[in-house]
């Protein structure tokens, strides 16, 4: 593991109901160095909380405490909101799982990805160059035309490409992808997989990968942290995942359907309440 | 007490009852937590318990003529005046919350269940049903509502009955419409795919599957228009075309106040605040109506 | 493999739109599916899988061709009959179940449409059957888990006894854990009920694990067919097969770079 970027220490997320209080993410912790640090759970494991409250994105009723939680020299956890403007997107990017909904839909998609540029004195043709060459750099063979689409022109893995290119402008130093490749067929997939593990590989991005998925993170990423009930339950190199210790996870491994292997019924994952807490 | 709160919070109904009982428990309590709306549904409440008690509160009678009480100002005797025929506003105010609510529950009874049938009948079959039913809904739509019930009045004769068939023919066209745009959304969706893969033809499907989607919308809809039913209710009885006298009519009062206007300022205020809070009351109400009949807030 | 062919779909052809816009979703699909054996339809996004089990459960009638189901063409609009014969479960149980109806609601439509009595028996019955308690009876969609709301999605198309049951992505919107769950359920009950099935998935892996044979579809046509044994061994026959095969199996850096030369825009 290379040096971290990312430290996460003891995080906590309560979401306030009108009923009841509930505690999502409970007691989360890891770092990220530059490397592809893969999140792996069901719904409602808290997954994607723990994902969005690093750039304390989650909602006006939730309230996010950590005994540390730093991004660099950057203190996420007690940072102004004005400090956090130049950490989200400029040195933490974030991925959604639908680019469609995360685009302006009136705005041409060059410009768009060309508004991260704001504010750094670059002329019109300049700034252009810039995005011509991002969109390159995530594989679209024809930028010029790309670049003055809308965002319904373009395909689910364009739009993400798209978004991608959007993210990686302001050369941030850590991704946080969020099911990037879940309303995606399996082979674009695979290109926009290709995409994101280049840019890691040559840029020294650190990435944080959030999946349902655990066969796709497994092969993608080079460790993965498997959540349960708001807690990390077990964390493991991505290639020693068929090892895995904990019940949750070899239950979860064996619920799954095969290509090659088949069998006449599948095992069910039973649920032990002490997983809740140990 | 305790028995009843947790049997209609239980997490498992028992019956049809039960969960239709539990339904209405959880819109309760989401209609409680909206101040607003709460506020509005007890005026009306208020409402309508003043038209039921109208002899107890008001025994006098909406008639009782004294020339030798005309014009009097709100006192202890009279809380609102009297008005030129020495009649005691109070008991004509009390007396007319019965018309109103006639207008507006006859005007909903008549609209909805019209715009309910056009707009999810238009919506369902699409094409020429569609087309046909929207532009007959448009020639309705091109006028104002006063000027259109005006027109229907004048045709049919004034009168109270024939100003709510009147209003019910201007109201019934926005909720078509409504009933129209929920409907090609319900149609595309998969439960009424599934309905139609199990033979059910397109009265059950609109009856049994479209309607109960859209009814809360509609509901919520006439709710909230039905400040502008009352509103033309009193517009037509203050032209004179709606209730004669001496049924006491807030729009008719009104209009009959203004001629004293000057002299007797209460004539003309008063049934105009009964108009106004009621109105106001039903918008509040409908607002709230929203969020108490969405099925995804449960 | 001696069993009747249950399903047999002949040049099967949709479109959509008119002149310039017009759209052949369904271009020309051909196959069999034996009874009591389950089919996949396989391919990606917009390539008219999903179309073509919509037009085997009468739910688009502008297809031409010939589909003929238990030996009887399928008319259109199909008669009442067809519907006790054919059923089918939708994708997302969030969407194909009515928000304003119980699960006695739901379950008692499709007897009350055809006219069949003792509902409450039947009604008990097929909520057993799904896994589902007696307890569940009166619930709302809304009160009802992911899982919970396929399995009455399964009870609502079993309830008719139908000997054909189509399956659009029947777990896509699941977790792994109550996917596994729910194809233990279809198993379970395809084999108690000697059900003919058509499973269309995107995820191999499911179809894999459900089906008897599987055809691979790319933009309306048909490109390949094989077994499932085939599949397992890897042994497709065409390209686009084979890639799909490829990415189905995760993510490999190797074999990824050749995606991307590929498959541009």
């Amino acid at each position: 593991m290379s040096d971290p970027q990312l430290i996460v220490d003891d995080l906590h997320v309560r979401f306030r109901t009108p009923q009841r209080i509930v505690h999502a993410v409970r007691g989360v912790s890891f770092t990220v160095g530059r490397e592809k640090v893969g999140i792996v759970g069901e719904s409602g494991s808290g997954k994607s909380t723990v994902g969005r409250a690093i750039l304390r994105l989650t909602a006006p009723n939730a309230t996010v405490s950590a005994r540390r939680m730093a991004f660099q020299s950057v203190d996420l956890a007690g940072a102004s909101e004005n400090a956090m403007l130049k950490v989200r997107g400029r040195r933490i990017g974030m991925i959604m799982q639908d680019p469609r909904y995360a685009l302006d839909p009136v705005m041409r998609v060059g410009e768009q990805i060309g508004e991260a540029l704001d504010g750094r004195g670059l002329s019109g043709a300049e700034r252009r160059a810039r995005v011509l060459a991002m969109l390159e750099a995530v594989r679209i063979r024809n930028p010029q035309r790309v670049y003055d689409l809308y965002p319904h022109e373009v395909s689910g893995g364009m739009g993400q490409r798209i978004m991608i290119a959007m993210m990686l402008l302001p050369e941030p130093d850590l991704m946080i992808a969020d099911e990037p490749t879940s309303a995606l067929d399996v082979t674009v997939r695979m290109q926009v997989l290709a995409i994101l593990d280049e840019l890691v590989t040559n840029r020294g991005l650190g990435l944080i990968f959030i999946s349902h998925d655990l066969n796709l993170v497994a092969s993608f990423c080079d460790r993965v942290l498997i959540m349960y009930a708001g807690r990390i339950v077990e964390e493991c190199r991505a290639e020693d995942l068929a090892a895995a210790q904990h019940p949750y996870t070899r239950g979860l491994l064996a619920s799954l359907p095969r290509i090659d292997a088949r069998r006449e019924r599948l095992s069910v994952l039973q649920r032990d309440p002490a997983w809740l807490n140990d | 007490m305790t028995a009843v709160t947790s049997w209609l919070r239980a997490d498992v109904t028992t019956s049809p009852l039960h969960a239709r009982m539990q339904r209405a428990f959880y819109g309760w309590l989401r209609l409680r937590a909206n101040p607003l709306a709460f506020a509005g549904f007890l005026t009306l409440v208020g409402l309508v318990l003043v038209a039921i008690l109208a002899p107890v509160i008001a025994p006098v009678g909406y008639n009782e003529q004294s020339l030798a009480l005309r014009l009097r100002p709100p006192s202890a005797e009279h809380w609102f005046g009297t008005d030129e025929l020495g009649r005691d506003i109070f008991a004509r105010i009390v007396w007319g919350a019965r018309i109103t609510i006639y207008i507006s529950t006859l005007v909903a009874v008549i609209a909805a269940p019209i715009g309910l049938a056009v707009g999810t009948t238009a919506g369902y079959f699409g094409g020429w049903t569609d087309t046909v039913l929207m532009r007959i809904n448009d020639m309705f739509l091109s006028f104002p509502g006063l000027i259109l019930a005006l027109g229907f009045v004048a045709a049919l004769g004034p009168g109270i009955g024939n100003a709510v068939i009147a209003i019910a023919l201007t109201a019934w066209p926005p909720i078509a419409r409504l009933a129209r745009a929920e409907t090609l959304t319900i149609r595309a969706s998969d439960y009424i795919a599934a309905v139609r893969i199990q033979g059910a033809g397109p009265m059950r499907i609109i009856l049994r599957h479209i309607v109960p989607m859209c009814v809360p919308s509609v509901v919520v809809r006439i709710t909230l228009n039905m400040a502008g039913i009352i509103l033309t209710a009193a517009g037509l009885g203050f032209l004179g075309l709606g209730a004669q006298p001496p049924t006491p009519e807030w729009g008719a009062m009104l209009s009959t106040g203004r001629q004293n206007m000057l002299g007797a300022w209460w004539i003309a205020a008063v049934p105009g605040i009964a108009i106004l809070l009621t109105s106001l009351a039903f918008n509040l109400f409908g607002d709230g109506l929203r969020d108490v009949l969405d099925p995804r807030s449960e | 493999m001696t069993e009747p062919a249950m399903i047999d779909v002949n040049t099967l052809r949709i479109s959509f739109g008119h002149g310039a816009s017009l759209v052949h979703a369904v271009d020309g699909v051909s196959f069999t599916v034996r009874e009591g054996e389950t089919f996949g339809l396989v391919g990606e996004s917009g390539c008219g899988k999903s179309t073509v089990l919509r037009a085997l459960c009468g739910l688009n009638p502008a297809w031409s061709g010939d589909i003929s189901i238990a030996g009887a063409a399928l008319a259109r609009p199909p008669d009442r009959a067809f519907f006790r014969r054919v059923q089918m479960v939708f994708q997302d149980p969030y969407g194909s179940l009515h928000p304003r109806h119980t699960v006695n609601t739901t379950l008692g439509e499709p007897l009350a449409i055809h006219g069949i009595g003792d509902r409450d028996r039947r009604i008990v019955e097929v909520l057993e059957q799904v896994g589902l308690g007696p307890a569940f009876r009166y619930r709302y969609p809304h009160q009802l888990s992911g899982g919970q709301r396929q399995r009455l999605a399964i009870a609502r198309a079993l309830i008719l006894e139908p000997r054909v049951l189509l399956l659009d992505e029947p777990t896509s919107a699941l977790d792994v854990s109550v996917q596994a769950e729910i194809l233990n359920l279809l198993t379970d009950l395809r084999r108690a009920r000697g059900l003919t099935c058509i499973l269309v998935s995107h995820d191999l892996a499911v179809v894999a694990h459900m089906c008897n044979r599987l055809a691979v579809m790319m933009q309306g046509r048909i490109v390949e067919e094989l077994d499932v044994a085939a599949l397992a061994e890897g042994r497709t026959a065409t390209e686009y097969g084979t890639g799909l095969l490829t990415a189905s199996r995760g993510y490999d850096r190797r074999l990824a770079a050749a995606f991307v030369e590929k498959t541009e825009e």
